[in-house]
């Protein structure tokens, strides 16, 4: 079996027993590459089907494609989706696109406060009905206290020392100093009532493991990530205001893998692209301690 | 060209220079993004501070105020032959539980000792811990050879003695590389300073290192998941979910699950957006149909019929490392997790704890304390399916739960027989000292007109069930006899209201009904209860339990036993008052109920 076998049976594995342990469990699509493959090891452990809602946090501030995608395939593959948002933050304008608060600040606001509100029901959550065609109100306010997330931890410093099985205070706070020990394939799952586990199926994987993954399966991949013509993609996808685009004339995933193996990304950091990540020091750990995904 | 990919881990004493190392492989292999060297020795200038390689690292894991690893973070770079994650395990005894969860994960390892300092305390108890955790290829760098004079001597003194006590815990390092990461010597090339070392440098020793061959000449072993039907979605297939830990099997072979012996046949093999598969084999991630439908349950192994099979025992002998804060103690129930079954256990009896350092054997302990090796005998509330350590590590290995936390690590080495178990010694011990009141039983017979009886209404029929308990009590109150009907929330929300954790749940509902059995039957009464999901193991430790007296079992629905077999069975078709009735004519038969007690 080769490593891109190797590293499918281990997501395979830890999402069903995340599945198995987590009553209340959803998993997070930010509809970008990572969590789509996600999303696809979700149907290849549940033999086709997605058996949890898939949240996504919407800032308002997505690249507009990103909605059309995401839709898209949830009609297609049949996807319970939910949404959620920081309807506050947004109506008071305390956005960074606003002028009215920093990068960090605004991250914070729209995506942990949000997503801290939208996995404990604490916010409204909208639910794409499919009769209807159109996302509605969800009545069903319960606590998800399993989430699934794409993170990998070759992306940055953080996110390296992550464990499979992560588990979050009531505040969604990550202690790092004092992280579960995990050995072999057996992993924290039990915890006290009110504690929130963050699942990490992808954490071995590489950017370029994502891609030759893509092709290997054949995943249909959102547009934003190839070239259109102007000489220029997006490698990491985000808000608008906030991701750039690189360089690039990569068109589609072969391209991408060449650049990624011995072409021009192969030494630039995924993440190069995301203008928070440079605003200080250990800024995107504090986000994550504080819930950040 | 698509490389494969190798896990490492680089283990060591404190301040031996692991750090050092991994930012030496990681900027000499040019996998460090661009600019990143310049940023940090730029910032190192700004603060006056002299650059070292392990900022380098502490940069790129966020981690620079602490100056110590604290957590095994992964870092990546490739060689001309393949990709690394490397865990950088910190060396710091209060981090060991990190340490271990990086080295657990690797494939091989590097061990740093610094040449000036020598053999130190964690040099050795990693060593014994990579020995432990079952990783088989190690090599050893003797690191900050600039601090010796790069000098043959030190480097041969440091070999023999640490190559000693290696080989006494069964590693044998495939080879020892004088370095110094701080000057780069023998880390990418040979070093010129150390024209005496023969060998390879660093990174070449790692090349040398194999990725383990999927053996597949194992019996086959299926730990079962999960079992998946996703009716609603329109599918109805039935799919025994899992992962393959060791051989293969195709599509027709007969299978056998483990602990609960239920057999059947592979109808098909199941995966998504592959091509039809008629076949699979370790390490896949997989599913499959069956023939015969049979109610199996999660963290059973499936094996073939014509293979060497698991043992099946709830005693085992095993080797744990503790790292619970608190220590490991007789007389608590820990929840005991291997490969994919869940079980509560107990510690029966410490046999020697061993000395990581001077591998001497401990005098005789009661408790497994924090950061102790040891060889205990556990029991399982009820009998688990296994392998030994040296035949298929994947079923052998387990980890125990501490209240929610993983407290402890081991390795099966041995099954033992489940002749003597401590609930009989438990019942045993109780029978002994059993005090009698002023009133004999056989007097409240006599006057009662009826024996005591303790009688168990299971069964997934729960409606009928329960009213065929209720309306039993009705007919025997109405002729006199003294019965009661406990119901199940009365104990949930009662007696078992402080269960603390779910996995014990239904081990400590059998045991605090089978004693309320014996209190409420030797009080002269007929006592009816109902159980729910139980099993075979369940129901005979119910019986051991109610010692001296014995109970009546009625089952009501499918069944949902192995090997026992209940005193009344009744599919879902009988009325509840045709089976309150022939419970009725049972005890008679008996001689319960009905019989002439005057003496």
């Amino acid at each position: 079996m080769d490593t891109l076998g190797q590293i499918e049976a281990k997501s395979v594995y830890i999402l069903r027993e995340a599945y198995r342990e987590f009553k209340q469990l959803a998993m997070l699509w930010s509809i970008g590459k990572d969590s789509t493959v996600l999303l696809w090891l979700a149907r290849k452990a549940f033999f086709g089907h997605v058996p949890m809602p898939l949240v996504h946090i919407d800032t308002s501030f997505k690249i507009p494609q990103m909605i059309a995608y995401r839709d898209n395939l949830a009609r297609q593959w049949n996807l319970n989706i939910i949404y959620g948002q920081n309807k506050e933050a947004l109506d008071n304008k305390e956005t960074f696109p606003d002028g009215n608060v920093d990068r960090l600040t605004c991250c914070k606001k729209l995506k942990s406060e949000a997503l801290k509100a939208t996995i404990s029901g604490e916010c409204s959550r909208y639910r794409f009905d499919h009769k209807q065609d159109k996302y509605v109100k969800d009545e069903n306010a319960e606590d998800y206290t399993g989430v699934i997330v794409g993170a990998r931890a070759d992306e940055e410093g953080s996110r390296s020392k992550e464990r499979y099985f992560s588990p979050r205070d009531k505040q969604s706070d990550w202690d790092i100093g004092d992280q579960p020990p995990e050995l072999w394939n057996q992993f924290k799952t039990d915890f006290a009532p009110g504690t929130h586990v963050r699942v990490h199926p992808l954490l071995d994987w590489t950017e370029l493991n994502i891609w030759e993954y893509i092709k290997k399966e054949n995943i249909p991949i959102i547009p934003l990530y190839f070239d259109q013509g102007d000489g220029r993609r997006y490698r990491s996808l985000g808000c608008a205001p906030c991701t750039g685009t690189v360089e690039s004339t990569a068109k589609n995933v072969d391209d991408i893998i060449e650049e990624l193996r011995g072409g021009k990304f192969s030494n630039i950091a995924e993440r190069s692209g995301r203008s928070q990540d440079k605003e200080d020091g250990g800024g995107l750990e504090t986000l994550r301690r504080e819930g950040y995904m | 060209m698509k490389l494969e990919q190798m896990k490492i881990v680089i283990v060591g004493h404190v301040d031996h220079g692991k750090s050092t190392v991994i930012g030496r492989l990681l900027s000499d292999t040019g996998s460090l993004p661009e600019g990143k060297l310049q940023e940090v020795k730029d910032r190192c200038a700004k603060n006056a501070k002299p650059f070292e390689y392990a900022f380098l690292l502490d940069a790129l894991k966020d981690e620079q105020s602490q100056g110590i690893t604290i957590d095994s973070a992964r870092c990546f770079f490739k060689t001309q032959k393949r990709h690394y994650i490397v865990f950088d395990a910190p060396g710091h005894i209060e981090f060991l539980k990190n340490m271990v969860t990086g080295a657990a994960h690797a494939e091989a390892a590097l061990l740093v000792i610094d040449a000036n300092e020598g053999i130190q305390e964690n040099s050795k108890r990693h060593g014994y811990l990579l020995s432990f955790l079952g990783i088989k290829q190690v090599s050893v760098l003797v690191n900050k050879m600039d601090l010796v004079n790069y000098d043959k001597q030190v480097f041969e003194s440091i070999k023999k003695e640490y190559t000693e006590f290696l080989n006494h815990i069964n590693v044998r390092p495939d080879a020892f590389v004088p370095i110094s990461a701080m000057e780069g010597e023998g880390i990418i090339n040979f070093s010129e300073k150390m024209k005496w070392y023969k060998g390879k440098s660093t990174l070449d020793q790692l090349d040398t290192f194999e990725k383990e061959k999927q053996v597949d000449d194992k019996p086959f072993r299926f730990p079962v998941q999960d079992i998946y039907k996703f009716t609603e979605e329109g599918d109805d297939r039935r799919i025994i979910a899992g992962t393959i830990e060791s051989g293969s099997i195709s599509k027709g072979d007969d299978v056998v699950f483990l602990p609960s012996k239920k057999e059947s046949t592979i109808k098909s093999v199941e995966s998504f957006n592959t091509q039809t598969k008629t076949s699979a084999s370790a390490p896949e991630a997989i599913g499959f149909t069956l023939k015969e439908q049979i109610y199996i349950n999660p963290g059973e192994i499936m094996v073939k019929k014509n293979e060497a099979v698991p043992h099946v025992s709830s005693r085992i002998k095993v080797n744990i490392f503790w790292m619970g804060r608190a220590p490991l103690i007789k007389n608590k129930a820990y929840k005991l997790k291997i490969a994919t079954q869940r079980m509560g256990v107990k510690l029966v009896d410490v046999l020697n704890v061993i000395d990581a350092l001077e591998l001497k054997t401990v005098a005789k302990k009661e408790q497994v304390d924090r950061y102790d090796v040891a060889e205990i005998i556990l029991e399982t509330s009820k009998p688990i399916a296994f392998d030994l350590i040296d035949q298929i590590a994947g079923t052998s290995r387990f980890v125990l739960v501490d209240n929610y936390e993983i407290a402890g690590g081991g390795i099966v080495v041995e099954g033992l027989s489940d002749a003597h178990t401590l609930l009989e010694e438990h019942v045993i011990k109780r029978e002994q000292v059993w005090e009698k009141g002023g009133v004999g039983l056989d007097e409240k017979i006599v006057r009662n007109k009826h024996k005591p009886k303790f009688i168990v209404f299971c069964g997934e029929e729960i409606d009928q069930k329960i009213q065929a308990a209720r309306l039993l009590e009705r007919r025997l109150f109405e002729n006199k006899h003294q019965v009661y009907y406990l119901g199940l929330s009365n104990v949930l929300y009662g007696l078992d209201s402080d269960r603390i954790s779910e996995f014990e749940d239904m081990d400590e509902h059998i045991r605090r009904l089978g004693e309320l059995a014996r209190i409420v039957t030797d009080s002269g009464q007929i006592f009816i209860t109902i159980l729910s999901a139980i099993d075979d193991y369940d129901i005979e430790k119910l019986k051991i339990l109610t010692v001296p007296n014995d109970f009546i079992t009625v089952l009501v629905g499918e069944n949902i036993f192995n090997t026992f077999v209940p005193d009344l069975s009744f599919d879902g078709n009988n009325n509840a008052q045709s089976i309150a009735n022939s419970v009725y004519d049972l005890l008679e038969q008996k001689e319960i109920i009905a019989i002439e007690y005057n003496i």
